[in-house]
């Protein structure tokens, strides 16, 4: 924290000064980890008091079960990234805790019992996180610099595409509820677009670093904006028709929102030129108004969000094709009001489908109120900025883009399914990183918080001593 | 590459910033009318989550709540006599939602009233419970069982309503055919979902669920000559009630050729208003009517409730007498034909002025609001409406009603020892008066000291009956007896 942003600038101090160095700050992460791990306990001991009158018998199991998840990533933290950011993991673990806790209360429902929507959901969300937790170490141990992702970026980008694709393949593709960015390996769904999200990213961030020269300087000036050169557009136009297809052929609007988002705030950053947000914004107006026009399923998520109230009535009056959901999560939000009414009292299971997954916030909405859920998506606001903040600490380039690549991605996953679920935006089938029940986003995001402490370790880590110079000497001694 | 990370990272803040706005306006700006959204499943859930406050008949409640499973509704209403109170009550249904008391009492009778505010916070402190206050109302169980039991013994379709005259409290108010609430009180689509089907007017013709003492207008007929009566007294048209009236037989009704026929051979020829009232002279009040014209008639029938829905709290329609008619035609409206409809509660709040010393008082069955503790929270206080006549000319006018029970066609609501004034009806409706007509009677009882404690309105439709067996005294008035007596006996 202290210094970090500007260690590496050198009219600072010097080489020397920065080996004392910055705290590693792993007993702060330590501190705020009991705490991520009590908050998340008490909440469980709070749902079985509201619906059942007592503790819930697995309570001991759970805490230590989650207690230990964290002690070991703050084990292998403390090991392989001393100097990792501190705020990242223990947020992590809350919201991780938070959403078991929620999707515990929401497997006692009756009613989502009745329709298959939830029941034993809980206990495989934690297995889902010890994946998740696993694969956090496994990048911890054996990621041991993050430049040599940049070795990988081609291949990384056919694994991109590749994953993207998947769910298209006859067979192995799985439509649910009209979008389909699942596939079914076994008796478990899976959503590639999760992984694909930060090997995208990774494809991105190198194929920039190496480009960046090109696309920024190479470049007419008109009409105010410095216009690309054709070929360097090619990249561009690519993604944009990646994303384009995603939606015309997945019907999946977050998704492809999410990757050309993602692509246009890197190649931002990398170039330094406004002219490409422009051109971004438009394709994906563009697009997205191009596809919505004729794919029935977009156009039905866009009614449902400008008039809810109608999508309501139409579904009650068995019409195919409309859902009452957009309604039902917004008479969650407002039941909640202020102070919502407490873990396991209210009644966001009429919802139905998906409460626990895409629509978890709702139920967050309702039982913690106004306040617990600003809390939450205060919770979110911060490791996105912990994410920009080892962006702009990192010393290479390659680490800034993939950096700000992977937060600016989680943040605008944040926004459009916080935003659908809220009426803000059209709904999307994405869910809510960490929160929501969902094996293959609570494993990807955890790779992606240990990416990001690989990337904030490298940045925070105090230069090497430096070598017994005599012009460092003399610079020390020059210098007041 | 800082300066776009930074720009970058305001972006992100604009982004997390735009959902916290969001945020607050559905959750606090708009949480209001969201949670209280009728479609919102909440609130039904929250209506029958805990067990339903009672509706209280003479301190003994008439409704009950039982616990039922599979559902997310916990409690179901029940009904103590359901169809004979079901005109009060109303229904709360988990499934067709709540009408009457139960809907306009909701909030107390959930405990959700904001008056059960301080209350229920403090049961959520010491981790009791929210439970439902309870609804006392003005009835007299004897009596609504006395009215009931009549229109049901008589078969047809029909109302009784009966008024306290000094206070306007409700003390009988039944509607035959009705419908046991309880049938359909829960959720299930078979069970519930089905009575409720059979019980609709598309199902069934006799429409069980219409309250007909609240929402059906009838022609009252002759019952209406009261008010007739009463305008004709209050304008000085007539100042004594057995001074001859100016009233040729047959009378030919002005600006026609047509006669105004009496029914029968009864001496209405200059008869005394007395006589006119005892023998149901058509000829005497049509003329009246006339003479008085459209506007003092529709005074009079404003100043007795015609025209106005009442709440009471549950809403009655409005009655019905017309404005802008020509002399013959209000002349017919008079006597209670043509355009004049009134609901059994409109020609019971005419009894009840009457025997209350030309005082109106507003109707009203909901005496006291109690809460969970049955602490009173709130209690309604008599209230005036109107006085449609002098004390002076109200008493002329009892002498006369009394005359008709003594003496006339209402002879059949005579009780021993009790005074008792009334009025017969025998309402024609139809094209050309095809169908069968009503039978009417409204009447009031008299305590020695002069009060009244009762005063009574019955409706009877006999789709059945031969049409020279209708006639109020016969079909009505021995109801209207029962009902009476059961409050007399009652006070006792």
């Amino acid at each position: 924290m202290s210094g970090t942003n500007t260690s590496h600038s050198p009219t600072n101090h010097t080489s020397t000064i920065g080996a004392i160095g910055a705290p590693s700050r792993r007993n702060t992460e330590l501190a705020l980890l009991v705490f991520a791990v009590v908050i998340p306990v008490f909440a469980y001991a709070n749902v079985g008091l509201a619906l059942h009158d007592s503790v819930p018998p697995g309570l001991l199991s759970y805490g230590l079960g989650l207690g230990l998840l964290a002690g070991v990533g703050h084990l292998v933290v403390r090991k392989f990234a001393p100097y990792a950011d501190p705020l990242m993991l223990p947020l992590a673990t809350l919201l991780n805790g938070l959403g078991l806790v929620a999707i515990w209360r929401l497997d006692q429902s009756e009613l989502l019992q009745s329709i298959q929507q939830a029941g034993t959901a809980a206990p495989r969300q934690l297995l889902y996180t010890a994946l998740g937790m696993a694969l956090f170490v496994a990048v911890m141990i054996f990621l041991k610099d993050h430049r040599t992702l940049q070795r990988y970026t081609y291949i990384s980008m056919a694994g991109a595409l590749f994953l993207l694709l998947l769910p298209l393949v006859p067979g192995l593709g799985k439509n649910i509820y009209g979008a389909k960015i699942w596939i079914q390996v076994g008796s478990f769904s899976i959503q590639p677009g999760e992984f694909a999200k930060i090997v995208l990213a990774i494809f991105f961030a190198g194929y920039l670093m190496v480009k960046r020269d090109a696309l920024a300087l190479a470049s007419r000036r008109f009409m105010g904006l410095y216009l690309p050169r054709g070929r360097d557009l090619g990249p561009i136009l690519v993604v944009w028709m990646v994303s384009i297809l995603i939606l015309v052929f997945e019907t999946d609007l977050g998704t492809s929102l999410l990757f050309f988002g993602m692509f246009v705030i890197m190649l931002y950053v990398a170039t330094e030129r406004t002219s490409w947000i422009v051109f971004g914004l438009m394709m994906s107006a563009v697009g997205a108004v191009g596809v919505a026009s004729f794919e029935p399923h977009i156009q039905q998520r866009v009614d449902a969000w400008l008039d809810p109230m109608r999508e309501f009535t139409l579904s009650r009056a068995n019409q195919p094709g409309h859902s009452e959901q957009a309604m039902q999560a917004l008479w969650s939000f407002g039941s909640g009001g202020t102070l919502g009414t407490g873990w396991g009292q209210g009644h966001s299971e009429l919802i139905r489908f998906a409460a626990n997954s895409d629509f978890i916030l709702a139920t967050f909405g309702e039982e913690l109120g106004l306040a617990g859920l600003m809390a939450l998506l205060m919770l979110y606001a911060l490791i996105v900025e912990r994410g920009v903040r080892t962006a702009l600490a990192a010393r290479d380039p390659f680490g800034k883009l993939l950096a700000i690549g992977l937060s600016g991605a989680f943040a605008l996953q944040v926004f459009v399914v916080a935003g659908g679920v809220m009426g803000l935006i059209p709904l999307t089938g994405m869910t809510m990183p960490f929160l929501a029940y969902g094996g293959s986003s609570v494993i990807a995001n955890w790779a992606l918080i240990g990416i990001l402490l690989r990337i904030s370790d490298t940045a925070r880590r105090p230069a090497p001593a430096a070598p017994a110079n005599p012009d460092a000497e003399m610079t020390q001694v020059v210098r007041p | 590459m800082n300066k776009p990370l930074r720009r970058i990272a305001i972006f992100c803040g604009l982004l997390i910033l735009t959902l916290l706005i969001r945020d607050n306006w559905i959750q606090y700006v708009q949480a209001e009318e969201l949670r209280t959204d009728k479609n919102n499943r909440r609130v039904i859930i929250a209506r029958y989550a805990s067990p339903r406050g009672d509706i209280i008949v003479n301190g003994k409640p008439i409704t009950g709540s039982a616990e039922t499973s599979g559902s997310d509704f916990k409690f179901k209403r029940t009904y103590k006599d359901g169809p004979m109170w079901a005109p009060v009550t109303g229904y709360a249904s988990q499934a067709f939602g709540a009408s009457q008391i139960e809907n306009l009492e909701d909030g107390i009778l959930t405990g959700n009233d904001d008056r059960l505010f301080f209350r229920n916070t403090l049961d959520m402190l010491t981790g009791k419970k929210q439970q439902g206050g309870n609804v006392v109302t003005t009835l007299n169980a004897a009596a609504q069982k006395a009215a009931y039991n009549g229109l049901k013994r008589q078969g047809g379709k029909g109302s009784v309503v009966a008024l306290d005259p000094s206070t306007g409290k409700i003390l009988a108010l039944a509607s035959y055919p009705s419908y046991d609430p309880s049938s359909f009180a829960g959720n299930s689509t078979s069970k519930d979902g089905g009575a409720w089907n059979k019980l609709q007017k598309k199902n069934n013709p006799d429409d069980p669920m219409l309250n007909r003492a609240l929402r059906e207008t009838y022609p009252p007929g002759s019952t209406f000559k009261v008010v007739t009566a009463a305008a004709a007294l209050e304008d000085g048209l007539y100042t004594s009630a057995d001074a001859k009236t100016d009233s040729p037989d047959p009378w030919i009704m002005k600006g026609t050729t047509t006669k105004l026929p009496n029914e029968g051979n009864i001496p209405c020829e200059n008869a005394t208003l007395r006589v006119a009232l005892q023998y149901s002279c058509n000829t005497v009040f049509g003329k009246i009517g006339s003479d008085l014209g459209n506007d003092k008639m529709l005074d009079m029938a404003k100043k007795f409730g015609f025209d106005e829905e009442q709440f009471t709290p549950v809403r009655a329609n409005a009655s019905v007498f017309s404005d802008k008619m020509n002399p013959s035609q209000t002349a017919l409206s008079s006597i209670g034909q043509f355009n004049t409809a009134a609901t059994p509660l409109q020609m019971a709040m005419v009894a009840s002025a009457v025997a209350n010393d030309g005082k109106l008082m507003k109707p009203y069955m909901v005496d006291e609001l109690q809460s969970p503790g049955v602490d009173p929270i709130e209690k309604t206080d008599p209230e005036e409406l109107s006085q449609p006549l002098s004390a002076e000319n109200a008493q002329i006018l009892q002498s006369m009603m009394e005359t008709v029970v003594d003496k006339g066609t209402g002879s059949n609501a005579k009780i021993d020892g009790v005074k008792v004034g009334g009025k017969t009806g025998t309402a024609q409706h139809g094209v050309d008066n095809s169908e069968n007509p009503y039978a009417w009677f409204i009447s009031y009882a008299k305590d020695e000291d002069g009060s009244s404690p009762v005063a009574v309105a019955v409706v009877v439709e006999d789709d059945n009956a031969v049409r020279d067996d209708i006639s109020g005294g016969g079909l009505a008035a021995p109801i209207a007896r029962n009902v009476m007596e059961a409050v007399i006996k009652s006070k006792k």
